[in-house]
């Protein structure tokens, strides 16, 4: 299977180690990728905050390029932009008007590409066929599967799972032969992108996340978007210092979960690099 | 350059948030869910109340659009469907191009501010530039020095796990980037 790539600006910035991880564990499920050329950045927080135009925009020049590529398929692992593509794509669908502005504002004529997250690649491939490829089950590790705010809202836009009670992950993570454990803050906010504007948002929120987290007896948190990792992970020692605990909290990207079921070595999924847990 | 009345910044507010702040009757669902309404000066719903009753500049004012992370938690549980979280970004928008925002709230739009400039400049986000501006701009406005090693120390350790990249991304049609941001930026009225 051959899909089209939009890595966005934290996949090829600090979070490269999302993008290793996540090729590791598609070539070994035969899945490759084509990466959309001279893509843009979507926008994100900043651009929908401060001008809405120009959130609309940049990601219709990416959907732009696609149809100019002849990409179909459009993966974008980081929450944030896929969930920005969505809702330019919706915008200019309810929109005609604002669908030619658009056309004009990016020079070409962007399409119906389908956007898909992380979860959407191991559903297409099937959870019979992960099943059958787990060579190393993840037996007795208990898993808290953190979907975050932007997999699955707005629903209207995402169209991905169920808002309140998102069961998708789960299910992958149980596939490889681990628990996932149930509890309360699936798709509460992590602080996302106040990373550096507004630290103390970050660690109140995060915090809170780890904290039942643990009290529900998960042993590592899975994540499927790039700034959800960064609050949890290598946010993780200033939360401890901040509120006096201890996590050691190991925070995977889902697909570093299912490369290690697998068969791959934390090294070759970039487990290597995080910053918190034992595995760090 | 004619200044906005009353009636003009609500039509502004309703056509950027797509929202009809009448559809609105005041449950407090979206306050009720709001993972920031503890530090908020001004509930979302008292922000949307204000707007029904015409009291724009006390909402373009208030601390707690900026607050909001824009989890969109409120959006997806309005029963009315109003969209409240698109709501906090019209009004951060209008605040920000009218030059409301207080000292106290800086540091949030001059980081929204710098990464947009990284994106213009070089059409993906360059990290250390984008940081390197939200410092020397963020110091200027606060005036405090602390402000120009927080988070500092995360260096060495980006480095350590390889995550530190000094050489950022810049697209190929850079020209493009910047005729984009040229016509969605351009000042109306």
């Amino acid at each position: 299977m051959n899909l089209g790539y939009y890595p966005g600006c934290s996949l090829h910035g600090t979070s490269d180690d999302y993008q290793q991880s996540l090729k590791a564990c598609f070539g070994a499920l035969g899945v490759s990728l084509t990466e959309l050329d001279d893509w843009i950045c979507c926008g994100a927080t900043a651009a929908h905050m401060l001008n809405r135009k120009l959130s609309i925009a940049l990601p219709a020049r990416n959907l732009a390029l696609a149809v100019r590529q002849g990409c179909d398929e459009l993966v974008a692992p980081c929450s944030m932009c896929s969930m920005q593509l969505k809702k330019a794509q919706r915008a200019m669908v309810q929109d005609a008007a604002l669908a030619e502005e658009m056309a004009t504002i990016v020079e070409a004529k962007p399409g119906a590409t389908r956007v898909l997250n992380l979860i959407d690649v191991f559903e297409r491939v099937g959870l019979e066929a992960i099943k059958t490829a787990v060579k190393a089950p993840l037996k007795d590790l208990k898993v808290a599967c953190y979907y975050g705010c932007l997999l699955t809202r707005p629903p209207e836009v995402v169209e991905f799972d169920d808002c309140e009670q998102p069961e998708s992950m789960d299910r992958i993570v149980e596939a490889l032969g681990a628990t996932a454990v149930a509890w309360n803050y699936k798709t509460e906010c992590c602080g996302a992108g106040m990373t550096m504007a507004n630290e103390e948002t970050v660690l109140e929120l995060s915090h809170k996340i780890l904290a039942d987290a643990a009290a529900h007896g998960a042993q590592c948190v899975a994540v499927a978007c790039p700034m959800c990792h960064v609050n949890l992970d290598m946010k993780q020692a200033a939360i401890e210092a901040r509120y006096g605990t201890k996590y050691g909290m190991t925070i995977y990207y889902l697909c570093d979960l299912v490369g290690l079921a697998l068969g791959l070595t934390p090294r070759a999924l970039g487990i290597d690099r995080h910053f918190a847990g034992r595995n760090a | 350059m004619k200044i906005p009345t009353q009636g003009d910044s609500i039509a502004l507010l309703e056509s950027l948030s797509q929202t009809k702040f009448a559809d609105c009757y005041q449950c407090g669902k979206c306050t009720a869910g709001c993972p920031r309404s503890a530090h908020m000066d001004k509930m979302p719903n008292q922000l949307v109340r204000l707007l029904q009753l015409g009291q724009v500049d006390a909402a373009l004012g208030s601390d707690a659009i900026w607050q909001c992370v824009s989890c969109e938690t409120c959006t997806t549980r309005c029963p009315k469907k109003v969209d409240c979280a698109a709501v906090m970004d019209a009004l951060r928008q209008v605040s920000y191009e009218r030059g409301l925002t207080s000292k106290q709230q800086a540091a949030v739009v001059l980081f929204q501010k710098a990464f947009l400039d990284s994106v213009r400049r070089n059409g993906r986000v360059n990290e250390v530039e984008m940081i390197a501006q939200y410092k020397i701009e963020g110091f200027a406005a606060m005036r405090r020095l602390g402000f120009l090693f927080d988070g500092a120390l995360l260096a060495p350790q980006l480095q350590m796990h390889r995550k530190l990249h000094l050489i950022g991304e810049k697209v190929r049609d850079r020209d493009l980037v910047r005729r984009i941001f040229a016509r969605c930026m351009e000042v109306k009225e």
